[in-house]
């Protein structure tokens, strides 16, 4: 079945966690077992209401503090197709925490309480989907029970956010709005009788209908993974190259070239287990033979001949940083391209970006946990490449900490 | 041959993880318990891999209290794949004195399996354990990375997890670390039902209607078996069940159940009201049941 991945972004009591709570209830995806403990928990609480972030907030320090601090995979399904929602944290402090739910994301929801508005957090909620281009975006306007379901609350914050994306340079993204109240039900999976003057669909009809993005637009890239060699008398001088397709689909006899080497070559057999198939479309996790008995290896890239990506020594991207240790200038990290891990030097750091669209950026000499900052990266050897904006896997790539292994950053290519 | 693969979404993303483990490890191994998410793991490394053989050995920790029916299971599928199966019982970490066997109505080797398989990671020296845990199955286990790393002392640090963007898995560790992988992290109950019936996969005996002597406790039905602690007043009754989950006798409850064919199991599930782990009595211990265990290393 298709499955969606969706993920949330909202201010720290927006009601995120309501909402995929009473998407889940409303679509009968909650069993007793787990709403009996939620019930249980809320009466312990002392609340007069189901606490449905009982449900997602899966960790201890979450459920004392009663605050979203990593991302929870959240799986509900309903006829038509299968949804995977990030609850991802709303709080500042936890921006790495929300890029990371965004990135796999091919729908975003930005809560917004009605009474509050838009408001800074909203800024950078969206920034953030811009920035990782997640092309459907749902506004939805909760609590909107706590202003007496008012049309004029919510046109005007209609209003102001449609002021905000007119600042957003990404212009193929598409925006909804719905007036919603989770802890209700309104609008959520069922169309609210409480307001007659929204003629939109519910949270869950426009999931239903959203058809999601694939980049069949742009270039084939397949970064080769691993290399299969069976050691087996049937498969004696069998080669294998095993890797996912990303961009658009790849075909038996497509004349490609092997990246960084810039050896050409013909694709002659698409497998996937044991068969064979003329044809593969993007994110299918395949195994690929050439014509030619060529050296390819973990990290190179196979791209078709007439479409073959711009190489470079020199990287400028945007950069959000997510480690405690701050990004600055003359320091190394390995930067992860696909499978292909070389070194990288950071050269300069031309600003940090303010998430509120003014475009202001500030002069800054180093980067610090959840800043996005425009950055200049030399490289140890050069490297073939998309923007972020025509192919997100080529065009996206993370910086590893050499002392301490961790994913310190992630880049978008320019 | 004019045909075009159109990929299975969730089974794409698992062959590519179990691609990435290979690349990025020396000495990977896949956990398996004989349950229906590690049978589904098996089946997806042999398409990450074909025509070569699965890269890597499969650990079983053995409680010695598992259902005889899966590990009669576990030993064909292992004949029958050419696969290298390692044992480790919990058995031997108690008479060595290492864990203390719990005792009274609750008692249970679950928690002391977790000493064998740290045990099991030092004296093999492997960097990746492929599990076949779901995120949906509980929530602690919702939060959880497809790539999550533990420290040596087998440790998550649940509250400073690697950011894990895109498919840009990093399994860089320190020597002495290891990477817990789970490449079905993404798929629900009802998905690994489906593969197994779209891909006609065998599974153990256990998960069909079948009659077995058991009793009920705190609503649950418990197998009557030498292993499992029962009082002298409850009730021993033969009853037609089957087995939602694979853990071992002390901590797996069975439901009720009619179902004889996959297709029948998917038809119950869809209608059940209870989650898969409501049957697991592991987890109704406390409401962190499972963080606790998996901060103390347990997979």
């Amino acid at each position: 079945m298709d499955v969606l991945k969706i993920a949330t972004a909202g201010s720290v009591d927006d009601g995120k966690s309501t909402l995929i709570g009473r998407l889940l209830y409303d679509t009968q995806s909650l069993t007793d077992d787990k709403l009996e403990a939620i019930e249980r928990n809320s009466k312990r609480k002392g609340f007069d209401y189901l606490d449905f972030s009982l449900a997602t907030d899966g960790l201890v320090a979450e459920r004392e503090q009663g605050i979203t601090i990593d991302v929870a995979h959240i799986y509900f399904s309903t006829r038509r197709r299968s949804y995977i929602i990030a609850d991802t944290p709303g709080h500042v402090e936890y921006t790495r925490n929300m890029v990371t739910g965004a990135s796999t994301a091919q729908a975003s929801i930005i809560l917004i309480d009605a009474r509050k508005g838009v408001i800074e957090q909203t800024y950078r909620h969206f920034f953030i989907n811009n920035l990782l281009r997640v092309k459907h975006i749902i506004v939805a306007v909760n609590k909107m029970d706590l202003v007496d379901y008012d049309q004029s609350v919510f046109d005007k914050i209609k209003a102001d956010f449609e002021a905000l994306n007119a600042k957003s340079s990404y212009v193929e993204q598409e925006i909804t709005f719905v007036p919603i109240s989770a802890l209700k039900g309104d609008n959520v999976a069922k169309h609210s009788t409480e307001m007659p003057w929204y003629n939109g669909e519910s949270i869950l009809a426009h999931l239903e209908h959203l058809k999601p993005e694939v980049q069949q637009d742009s270039a084939m890239r397949f970064p080769v993974q691993t290399v299969i060699r069976p050691k087996k008398d049937e498969f004696h001088d069998y080669r294998g190259y095993a890797g996912k397709i990303y961009g658009n689909s790849l075909k038996v006899g497509d004349a490609i070239t092997v990246l960084p080497s810039l050896t050409q070559s013909k694709i002659k057999s698409i497998q996937f287990f044991d068969k064979e198939y003329s044809e593969a479309v993007a994110g299918s996790s395949v195994t690929i033979s050439l014509e030619d008995d060529i050296n390819v290896a973990r990290g190179d890239m196979f791209v078709k001949s007439d479409e073959v990506p711009q190489q470079s020594k020199e990287l400028l991207a945007s950069i959000c940083w997510m480690d405690g240790k701050a990004l600055v200038p003359g320091s190394k990290y390995e930067i992860q391209h696909n499978s292909n891990r070389i070194l990288a030097k950071i050269d300069s750091i031309q600003g940090v970006v303010a998430t509120d669209f003014s475009g202001d950026k500030t002069d800054a000499g180093k980067l610090t946990i959840n800043e996005i900052g425009q950055v200049r990266l030399k490289l140890s050897k050069p490297l073939f490449h998309d923007s972020y904006e025509k192919n997100k896997a080529a065009g996206s790539f993370i910086l590893i900490d050499t002392q301490s292994n961790t994913t310190a950053g992630v880049g978008f290519i320019n | 041959m004019s045909t075009i693969l159109k990929p299975n979404a969730l089974e794409s993303e698992s062959i590519y993880i179990f691609r990435e483990v290979v690349a990025q490890f020396e000495n990977p191994v896949l956990l398996f318990s004989g349950g229906k998410d590690s049978i589904t793991l098996v089946r997806l490394a042999q398409k990450a891999f074909y025509p070569a053989p699965i890269p890597f050995p499969l650990l079983h920790v053995d409680t010695g209290h598992n259902f005889p029916e899966t590990i009669a299971f576990r030993d064909k599928l292992v004949e029958e794949l050419g696969l290298n199966l390692i044992v480790r019982h919990v058995q031997d970490a108690i008479d060595e004195g290492k864990v203390t066997e719990e005792t009274g109505k609750y008692s249970s080797r679950n928690i002391l399996q977790t000493t064998t398989l740290l045990d099991a990671i030092e004296e093999f020296k492997f960097d990746a354990c492929i599990g076949g845990a779901r995120r949906d199955e509980e929530k602690a286990r919702a939060k959880e990375r497809i790539f999550s790393v533990r420290d040596d002392f087998g440790q998550w640090d649940e509250k400073n997890q690697r950011p894990e963007l895109f498919d840009l898995l990093n399994g860089k560790i320190e020597h002495g670390q290891n990477v817990r992988v789970f490449p079905i992290s993404n798929w629900t109950e009802l998905d690994v039902w489906n593969y197994i019936h779209t891909e006609n996969i065998e599974i153990p005996s256990i998960y069909f209607s079948h009659p077995r002597k058991t009793f009920v406790r705190d609503g649950l039905i418990w197998s009557a078996s030498e292993h499992v602690y029962k009082e002298e007043d409850e009730q021993v009754l033969e009853r037609i069940v089957r087995f939602r989950t694979v853990g071992d006798m002390t901590c797996t409850a069975a439901v009720e159940s009619e179902a004889e064919t996959i297709l029948q199991i998917v038809e119950e599930i869809k209608l059940s009201t209870i989650s898969e782990r409501g049957a697991r009595i592991d987890d109704k211990r406390s409401e962190a049941a499972m963080e606790k265990r998996k901060q103390q290393g347990y997979f």
